[in-house]
């Protein structure tokens, strides 16, 4: 098993109760596979999309992005910057 | 100067950091909060070590597509009254082509890559999250 922090922004983060957390799962593994231990630990986050926006280490990657021990997979709600 | 900033975004200062005398084009982008319905301010939040990295990568293509230009922008973050800027990008270049378009680069991958939210505060205190909308 391998300790994976996960973090949460804006509305992803009132449907989680927090900002930062962390899961443990079979590693190696994949962004998909995280979330999906996620929506189980933290069950408000089923309400997010079949397929957020996610970040690995802090870039943007699609959910079979590879995932190893001590990475960071941030959530992110659709973008609205600018 | 800092991308991110919690404080009224000074204009003077971006200019002053883009402008020299080989550049001879400048042009500056303002995105303000609207008054759409009842909306007093927007409180922006963002994943604020992600977002500088972002801002450092697109400043960083934008000089490789316009080697003669110089990009600068600030992003504000907490609750901005409508009226004010919550972003602005400053370019300069030796003529303003490459400034229009570096600008324009800069604002459109900022709309797509930045990980930055927005709540809609509104009149009667009620606050509502802002999914992306494709305006232009």
């Amino acid at each position: 098993m391998g300790k994976i922090s996960v973090r949460f922004f804006a509305r992803y983060a009132e449907l989680a109760g927090c900002t930062w957390s962390h899961v443990n799962v079979d590693t190696p593994t994949t962004v998909a596979e995280v979330i999906a231990r996620v929506r189980e630990v933290f069950p408000g986050t089923q309400a997010m999309p079949a397929t957020p926006l996610a970040a690995l280490n802090q870039r943007q990657v699609k959910l079979d992005a590879p995932v190893t021990e001590g990475d960071e997979v941030a959530l992110l709600p659709p973008l609205s910057g600018g | 100067m800092m991308h991110l900033t919690r404080h009224p975004i000074d204009v003077g200062d971006l200019l002053a950091a883009v402008q020299s005398a080989e550049r001879g084009g400048t042009c500056v982008f303002l995105g303000t909060v609207r008054n759409d319905a009842d909306v007093t301010g927007i409180d922006y939040s963002a994943y604020e070590a992600m977002a500088f990295e972002e801002i450092e990568r697109i400043l960083a293509e934008a000089h490789e597509c316009w080697p003669g230009a110089r990009v600068m922008l600030q992003h504000r973050l907490g609750v901005i009254p409508v009226g004010e800027a919550s972003i602005a990008i400053a370019a300069a270049a030796p003529h303003r082509d490459e400034a229009f378009a570096a600008c324009r680069y800069v604002i459109e991958e900022v709309k797509k890559r930045l990980p930055v939210w927005k709540k809609e505060l509104r009149a009667d205190g009620s606050e509502q999250w802002v999914e992306a909308h494709d305006h232009r």
